[in-house]
């Protein structure tokens, strides 16, 4: 008979110490809302589940000099409800807000939605879109990793053996910079994105975009920064042409799969459509700032 | 006594009282079928087939057995191998072979999911490490999934020994076409050529759950001398019984069935899956065994409704009139035969009154789970293509969609297309209610579109029982047999105390077990309301006769001398006698002296079932760029007959509809390359959410129903056949685009539009 061991360590060593000293599959849990579900389906069963939440720190917000400290397992509920948060990265909250039901903002968190490495996450999109810095800590030590730099393929990261992340970092925003996220759903909630897409936009004070990342999720094994999209904003105001290229730019990013959720041509399609809507609402908010 | 009394004179009947069932629901008491556990409970589950089509050539199950725990494996090898029985017990003509071979296989595996093996076990865990002890060899088969690939030459044939019925001459070839059949009256193709304008076209539907919350779930206990007791979620005690006893060859006498609460049913718990399996292995174990399904086990294993084809062709004169009627209407049974290929055909064009009018069908078998009833079974699948070709043919004249129908509206003395001549019914009244509601002439914006559409159910009467017992302090006690799905249970006290004359909270309703009271259909067809009301209310009019005969006992008259009136014993006239008038809590504390218990049971097999029709108008708005519609507005236009509980009335009408919508835009059953379904679970099974919807306005016609007392006529099944057209016919309105295959997701939507575009 299998047998499940659950720990849930109040410090970052002993954090360390259990998830590289098992012997078998060893799960980081922060909110389990992907986790508990993977465990009842029977599609992962670890030996050992380590609950980061009694961690001090992991759960809060800490606005600093340099910008934002999101502890690691902050739930979806907390991040939504910070004002300072909500005013310089409102994408990266809407993003997060979007994940399951009101019930599993209780616990969801964006190392959570992160680590579980699909690429349909919500969060992911808009973090990277922002320069999201993950703060990894493990048995060598502590190291700062670009968020898109963690998934590697559907449910696998570059986290080794008994590192989890501790905290995501995120720059002060600079004057006229904001950020937004779309998702595509064939719902209005309760659902997973068919496509994603994450814009973070810097205008200078004439309107006209001097800094731009567009990230798409769910169009490919991970997410996928659009660099053609972001130059196809930069000089620009938003215009009809740069919207276009943006489009182009966007579909020619993805490189999805027919699956149930979507054919290779909507989801493409659909990809260019998001980019300039998202786009438009990111322009928005920074010539508003 | 028929008797319909008018809406004044009604005290109960009509008002929205608290449901007596609402307290145990929202404080989380209600037992479920999940939520019985005896002492000694084992856990029992299901082995399924991974395979859409196999032979099964071995099964070993002594490694499971050997494992500490276990305390029962069965295989079909452990129930009685049942010859063919046709059966008519569930919401549609079935066969007790089918349903024993449906419950767990026995030569061949028939779809993915399909159960081949069952163990009972100390624990979940060690159940589930037995059902992986199990060792099934197969030998794999090709598989066939879609309705006309099963029925081409070199389909993969499931039954070796199936001829077509219905067709002449007799086919020679096996195939996996079931039967033919076909309605109507007069010579289609001559209305055909009698017509100025003949619209046709092609329409696909998916198969589509039922999506009930709760799954199926039941506790069975076996004595050693074979008196068993089964509780479990279902819309029929008896039915369960029935089948339980046929498939395992008991007595039916030896069966016990108490209802649980039901989480939803919508059709698909009117057949078993789990409880013969439970009781087979609590005899083998001698202790209680559970059987709870997952929710994948309830998509893949238990009845989704067909998807299939449906061609329809209309021809009309230029001034509306149809002359012609033809449809070919080809369903998916699942595994066993047993498509709702029927009323999809009866009710195809039973809302027109028609000269010319044919609707054939063919019910065929494929690697699918068997089919089950859903909310007005058939109906909903060819009148999304009879409505929209409807819709189709008022653009071509150039008429108002409401105004078409009227002119061909099927009214009182209209013969319908599938035989029957109608009695009175209130089609005309709801599409002028439709045309008069506010919802037709509000304005629209961009990208939007208005859609409307109509729907026809029998409804059904039946075998129903129901009791009163009139307790000593003048409360009441009413016993009925069916489960309750829709609030019937408030429905039965309302007409129990609108008889009596007593409040509403004076009487408790309950549902018995099936040793309780007599016997009674499934919940289903929309008949509870109808016929355990009209059992219901004959029993409480019997009441009534007994507490006249005591009063009049009472007070030395003749019974005949005593009127019952507002709860009371009164004398008819003054010749009768000048005496107070007796309560009937006075009646009921003097019982004991006047002859005994006061107490009625009536079981009918309720006849004169009255026919409901319905009328959809649905607002879209479609975006172009992702195909994604939203419904802004929907109103729900339907003839009731009466009311009896209005809210409990509007709720089954929303419920309908919402079911529908989800049929429109989102709901499917996903195949992969082998047959396995891709997407049985709710994340990707879409059944609508709230904020998909807008508040769904009801609008009750009450045309009264002559056969029943209070004038009910059913109301569950219509309101879920209009939505597929409604909205198709609003997404046309809005882009110029005719759908044609459900459901209309947003692929299918921008797909439509790229093709639009060339």
């Amino acid at each position: 008979m299998p047998r499940l061991s659950y720990a849930a360590p109040t410090s970052v060593p002993d954090a360390i110490k259990l998830l590289a000293g098992a012997a078998g599959l060893a799960k980081v849990m922060s909110g389990g809302t992907d986790l508990l579900v993977q465990l009842r389906s029977g599609r992962t069963s670890p030996e050992l589940i380590v609950d980061t939440k009694k961690i001090p720190g992991i759960v809060g917000i800490r606005e600093t000099e340099s910008g934002f400290v999101i502890g690691a397992a902050t739930s979806g509920a907390e991040i939504g409800e910070h004002a300072g948060l909500c005013a310089a990265y409102p994408g990266i909250v809407e993003a997060t807000n979007l994940i399951g039901s009101t019930q599993v903002q209780g616990r969801a968190s964006l190392a959570g939605n992160l680590c579980n490495a699909s690429p349909a996450a919500d969060s992911v999109p808009a973090v990277i879109a922002s320069r999201g810095v993950a703060i990894v800590v493990g048995p060598n030590g502590q190291r700062s990793v670009p968020v898109e730099q963690i998934v590697t393929a559907p449910g696998r990261t570059s986290l080794a053996k008994g590192e989890f992340i501790l905290e995501f970092h995120l720059p002060k925003p600079k004057a006229h910079q904001s950020d937004a996220y779309l998702r595509f759903i064939p719902r209005t909630e309760m659902d997973i994105a068919v496509v994603g897409c994450g814009v973070s936009v810097t205008l200078d004070d004439n309107g006209v975009c001097i800094d731009a990342r567009v990230v798409l999720g769910a169009v490919a094994p991970t997410q996928v920064v659009v660099e053609a999209g972001a130059k196809a904003l930069i000089g620009s105001k938003l215009d009809e042409a740069a919207l276009a290229a943006l489009d182009a730019a966007a579909r020619a990013a993805c490189n999805p799969i027919n699956d149930k959720r979507g054919t290779i041509d909507f989801r493409v399609k659909v990809a260019g459509v998001m980019a300039r809507r998202t786009a438009a609402i990111a322009f928005e908010r920074a010539g508003a700032r | 006594m028929n008797f319909v009394a008018n809406k004044s004179d009604l005290k109960v009947v009509g008002t929205r009282p608290v449901r007596p069932d609402g307290m145990d629901k929202v404080t989380g008491k209600a037992q479920f079928g999940a939520d019985l556990t005896l002492a000694g409970t084992l856990v029992g589950k299901i082995k399924r087939s991974p395979h859409a089509h196999a032979r099964i050539v071995a099964i070993d199950t002594s490694k499971a057995l050997a494992i500490p725990g276990v305390k029962s494996v069965i295989t079909a090898a452990d129930i009685p191998d049942i010859p063919s029985e046709e059966a008519f017990v569930g919401e549609g003509p079935t066969n007790f072979r089918d349903q024993s071979l449906n419950c767990i296989a026995r030569d061949k595996v028939l779809y993915e999911g399909h159960a081949v093996a069952a163990v009972a076990a100390t624990s979940s865990a060690i159940a589930d490490a037995a059902l992986a002890a199990i060792e099934v060899t197969y030998e794999v088969l090709p598989h066939v999934i879609d309705v006309e690939a099963a029925m081409a030459e070199d389909a993969p044939i499931l039954f070796e020994g199936m001829i077509t019925q219905g067709v002449d001459p007799k086919p020679t070839k096996a195939s996996n076409i079931v039967k033919k059949v076909a309605f109507g009256h007069g010579d289609w193709q001559a209305g055909m050529a009698e017509a100025d304008v003949v619209v046709e076209g092609k329409y696909d539907t998916a198969a589509v759950h039922q999506a009930y919350i709760e799954p199926h779930a039941c506790i069975a206990s076996v004595n050693p001398d074979g008196q068993t007791t089964i509780f479990a979620s279902s819309q029929g005690q008896f039915m369960i019984r029935q089948y339980t006893a046929k498939i395992l060859g008991m007595d039916i006498a030896d069966i016990r069935v108490t209802p649980a609460e039901i989480g939803g049913g919508f059709g698909g718990k009117t057949i078993v899956y789990i409880e013969p399996l439970a009781v087979a292995m609590s005899r083998q174990a001698g202790r209680p065994v559970k059987i709870v399904m997952t929710r994948d086990e309830v998509f893949r294993a238990s009845g989704p409704t067909s998807g299939g084809t449906i061609e329809v062709k209309i021809g009309a004169k230029k001034d509306g009139t149809i002359t012609g009627a033809y449809a070919m209407v080809k369903l998916q049974a699942g595994a066993f035969p047993g498509s709702p290929v029927a009323p999809a055909c009866m009710c195809a064009f039973a809302m027109y009154d028609l000269k010319n009018v044919m609707a054939e069908g063919y019910d065929v078998v494929s690697n699918r789970a068997k089919v089950a009833a859903y909310r007005a079974p058939g109906a909903p699948i060819s009148t999304f293509a009879v409505e929209s070709v409807m819709d189709e043919l008022a653009i071509k004249l150039g008429m108002d969609p409401i105004d078409l129908r009227m002119k061909n509206a099927a009214k009182q003395g209209t013969k319908a297309s599938y035989g029957p001549v109608f009695p009175v019914i209130g089609f005309e009244e709801v599409l002028e209610a439709a045309k008069a509601h506010p919802h037709w002439t509000a304005p629209l914006g961009p990208n939007q579109g208005r859609g409307v559409a109509t729907g026809f159910w029998f409804n059904i009467g039946g075998e129903s029982s129901a009791s009163v017992f009139v307790n000593e302090d003048g409360s009441v006690s009413v016993v009925s047999g069916s489960p309750d799905i829709g609030g019937s249970r408030a429905s039965m006290a309302m007409m129990a105390a609108e008889v009596l004359g007593i409040p509403y909270e004076k009487v408790r309703p309950i549902i018995g077990d099936t040793a309780q009271i007599g016997i009674t259909g499934v919940t289903g067809g929309s008949r509870v309301t109808f016929a355990t009301g009209m059992a219901t209310t004959q029993a409480a009019e019997r009441a009534v006769d007994e507490l006249k005969k005591r009063a009049a006992m009472i007070w030395d008259i003749s019974p005949d001398a005593v009127d019952w009136k507002d709860g009371e014993a009164v004398p008819a006239g003054a010749n009768a006698g000048g005496f107070d008038p007796l309560p009937l809590a006075a009646i009921a504390l003097k019982a004991a002296k006047t002859g005994g218990p006061i107490n009625a049971e009536v079981s009918i097999n309720a006849q004169g079932a009255g026919a409901a029709f319905g009328a959809h108008i649905a607002d879209v708005e479609v975006d172009p760029e992702t195909g994604f519609v939203k419904i802004l507005r929907y109103t729900a236009v339907q003839d009731v007959g009466r009311a009896i509980h209005p809210s409990y009335v509007e709720g089954q009408i929303q419920g309908g509809a919402t079911q529908g919508i989800g049929w429109a835009l989102n709901e499917e059953y996903i195949y992969d390359k082998n047959g396995r379904m891709d997407n049985a679970g709710f994340l990707d099974y879409r059944v609508p959410v709230a904020s998909d919807l807008p508040m769904i306005e009801a609008v009750l016609v009450e045309v009264p129903n002559p056969r029943h007392p209070f004038g009910v006529r059913g109301v569950g099944e219509v309101p879920i056949i209009p939505p597929m057209a409604a909205i198709g016919n609003a997404i046309k309105a809005a882009t110029g685009m005719r759908l044609v295959s459900l459901p209309m997701s947003p692929p299918k939507v921008r797909a439509a539009f790229d093709a639009a575009k060339g």
